[in-house]
């Protein structure tokens, strides 16, 4: 059996580090941009939300491909952790970007910037994937059918993207800029930090969770070989294979 | 093949029979017509509106023949049937996909007249090639991804609610090509022609999604 | 013939979520026996029925069919097994003959066997009536055409003379029964009749194997301890 907790630890003191150091840079090391002012800053925490979240979703899809090529539901397991640890993730992402929306632009929500429009989409979709798990009974048809829908959904993605791109033309002007090699030095170097805090974050919540949901299934089995089938009550929703 | 056009001719026998799918579609179709009349407060429209309107009109009116599309199968042991014959599995993907483009076609050659009639300002003819072209195209889309969902939907339990909820974001970038394209068709002004770029997107797309359905399939018959 | 057995298990094992269904289940069956699997709801009996007709996988243990392993050879034995479960497998909006000629379609048998068969149940006359109008009796009688339309070699008979009007059992009998040359295997609620066919006995408790043998071979006692 896999042993899911090996390197948490040494895993969540790197992103403690990390994170502390990425907040500093934040804080007293990036200047200050000239035309947003002090809210600029919160692009140093949504841009690497909306990263580390759609590489999670792509990941998710990636051992869902793992899942249904070898039939071991504990890449079903691993693809469900990345898939719903990075909605949460993305639940964040859109929530900063529409901060930043309304601090720059004054509204809550603009349609002119297609990164954002895709992302809501693609939350959207992705939001579907928990309910569609919970409501199919058999364990072993849900956790194909989710690999299933992951698949597509990954797939999915990069054509979404395209789609609104080109539906928004490039008639208005970005809203949220410096995204991509545009920036300065000393904001590159902030924000590299930045998103390596947040994908180590990433990295060790889903390692936490692995190992929870690895040590709840390995109790529940000793307990089913020690004690007989029915001294163990089934888990109401749960991805685990056993 | 075979297994596939014995499949479709099944399902469009039973729908032959028991008319439970297309007529519903159309009559959804009109009274949305209807309702967008009044809810827009408008007597005619014409150009990116029009397209929208009768873009949208169409995807859930297609989401109702979705629901339907596996029912008989869950029900009446369909799945078992075709899964103990020798026969490649992807024929199911394949007829049902065919089954439900043909519905979508008796649906649009009722609901787009009906459009002309009731909404639509431009006239309806110098547009038509081209609409039907884009329509062929979004008819596609519809059903591969139709197809697609109503086989994961139909064996959860809120079968009708899965079915939308999953299928509606995964339709977006398929919606907004076919919107796009059609709006210069109904344009006021002399229609012009559907951009290239819109008719290329909706074409990637079905053959992405095609190409994805074929391959994750057979996973969604086993049990 | 083939001298190789019909049916072998050897530890098959198959769980539902949590719940073990089928837990290291080993038999031979020899080909034109027939194999009887008793044992109350829930022993298992229908998802051994399900894993021989290749509608489910085995999660452990080995499988074969006509000489096929399981589940990799699925598709080459299909077209020779004929499953008779409680789901006759006829769509109710369509007629007798129109179900029958789809399955025929499906399994390339040619389409004049469907109305032998029709006759041979004494079906003939309603065959074009939509099949939710037919009684249960009637409907069992058509799905057992359609288990043996293409003249399978080996048949899975869950339960098949439940629902069956008094006079039609010697209608299908020729069709499903030791005289049809298949190998055969059957479950039934009535475990007398079942034993008084079988050449080996399968007996179910809970997904496992309390007894396989033949059927003199099981005391009364255990036969009771069964549906216990």
């Amino acid at each position: 059996m896999t042993t899911y907790g090996r390197g948490l630890r040494g895993l969540a003191l790197a992103t403690v580090a990390t994170i502390t150091a990425a907040l500093a840079l934040v804080f007293f090391y990036a200047p200050l941009d000239a035309d947003q002012g002090f809210i600029q800053k919160i692009f140093y925490i949504h841009v690497p939300l909306a990263i580390v979240s759609l590489c999670g979703f792509v990941l998710g899809a990636l051992l869902a491909i793992g899942h249904l090529r070898t039939g071991d539901r504990r890449w079903d397991m691993r693809s469900y952790v990345a898939i719903h640890m990075a909605l949460i993730f993305s639940i964040g992402g859109l929530i900063t970007g529409s901060i930043w929306a309304k601090a720059s632009w004054g509204h809550w929500w603009v349609w002119n910037e297609p990164t954002l429009v895709s992302y809501l989409i693609v939350v959207l979709m992705f939001a579907t994937y928990q309910p569609l798990r919970f409501s199919i009974e058999d364990p072993e048809r849900q956790a194909r059918y989710a690999s299933v829908f992951a698949i597509v959904a990954g797939a999915f993605v990069p054509l979404n993207f395209i789609a609104v791109r080109l539906a928004q033309g490039f008639v208005h002007p970005r809203v949220l800029t410096l995204a991509g090699g545009h920036l300065p030095g000393s904001m590159r170097v902030t924000f590299l930090v930045s998103l390596a805090g947040v994908a180590l974050l990433f990295a060790t919540l889903w390692k936490y969770e692995m190992t929870a949901k690895n040590a709840r299934m390995q109790t529940r089995a000793l307990r089913r070989m020690l004690l007989g089938e029915d001294a163990v009550r089934p888990i109401g929703r749960s991805a685990a294979p056993l | 093949m075979r297994a596939a056009l014995t499949v479709l001719r099944k399902d469009l026998l039973l729908e032959l029979r028991t008319f439970e799918t297309v007529p519903a579609m159309a009559l959804f179709s009109v009274t949305t017509f209807v309702i967008f009349h009044f809810a827009l407060n408008r007597a005619t429209i014409d150009g990116q509106l029009a397209a929208g309107v009768l873009t949208t009109t169409l995807l859930f009116a297609a989401m109702l023949g979705i629901n339907r599309l596996f029912v008989a199968e869950r029900e009446q042991g369909g799945f078992d049937a075709f899964l103990l014959a020798p026969v490649d599995r992807t024929a199911m993907l394949v007829a049902k996909a065919a089954a439900l483009f043909a519905f979508l076609v008796v649906l649009e050659v009722i609901a787009v007249p009906a459009f002309a009639l009731l909404l639509l300002g431009p006239s309806l003819g110098p547009p038509l090639p081209g609409l039907i072209a884009v329509l062929a195209l979004a008819n596609t889309a519809f059903a591969v991804i139709g197809t697609l969902v109503s086989a994961i939907a139909v064996h959860t339990r809120a079968r009708d609610l899965i079915g939308p909820i999953i299928g509606l974001p995964l339709l977006i970038p398929a919606l907004i090509a076919t919107a796009r394209a059609a709006g210069p068709l109904l344009a006021a002004h002399g229609s012009g022609s559907p951009p290239a770029k819109w008719i290329a997107i909706l074409a990637l797309y079905d053959l992405v999604f095609a190409l994805v359905a074929y391959a994750v399939f057979d996973f969604l018959l086993e049990e | 013939m083939d001298a190789r057995p019909a049916i072998e298990l050897r530890g098959l094992t198959r769980h539902f979520g949590e719940r073990t269904a089928l837990r290291d289940v080993s038999v031979e069956v020899p080909p034109g026996a027939t194999l009887a699997v008793l044992g109350r709801n829930g022993a298992g009996k229908s998802t051994l029925l399900r894993i021989l007709a290749t509608l489910l996988r085995p999660h452990a243990g080995e499988v074969s069919v006509l000489g096929e392993p399981l589940p990799r050879r699925g598709f080459a034995v299909r077209g020779r097994l004929g499953l008779l479960g409680h789901d006759p497998l006829l769509y109710t909006d369509l007629s007798s003959r129109e179900n029958l000629h789809y399955h025929a379609r499906l399994h390339g048998v040619r389409p004049e066997r469907v109305d032998e068969l029709l006759e041979r149940v004494q079906m003939a006359g309603r065959g074009d009536e939509p099949v939710r109008l037919l009684s249960r009796g009637m409907l069992q009688r058509v799905a057992v055409c359609r288990a043996v339309l293409h003249a399978p070699d080996l048949l899975l008979l869950d339960e098949p003379r439940a629902n069956l009007d008094p006079g039609a059992g010697e209608l299908i009998e020729p069709l499903i029964g030791r005289a049809s040359g298949c190998t055969r295997v059957l479950t039934s609620h009535d475990p007398q009749a079942a034993l008084a066919e079988a050449d080996v006995v399968l007996g179910l408790k809970d997904g496992r194997v309390t007894y396989a043998g033949a059927p003199g071979g099981l005391a009364a006692a255990d036969l009771k301890e069964l549906y216990a």
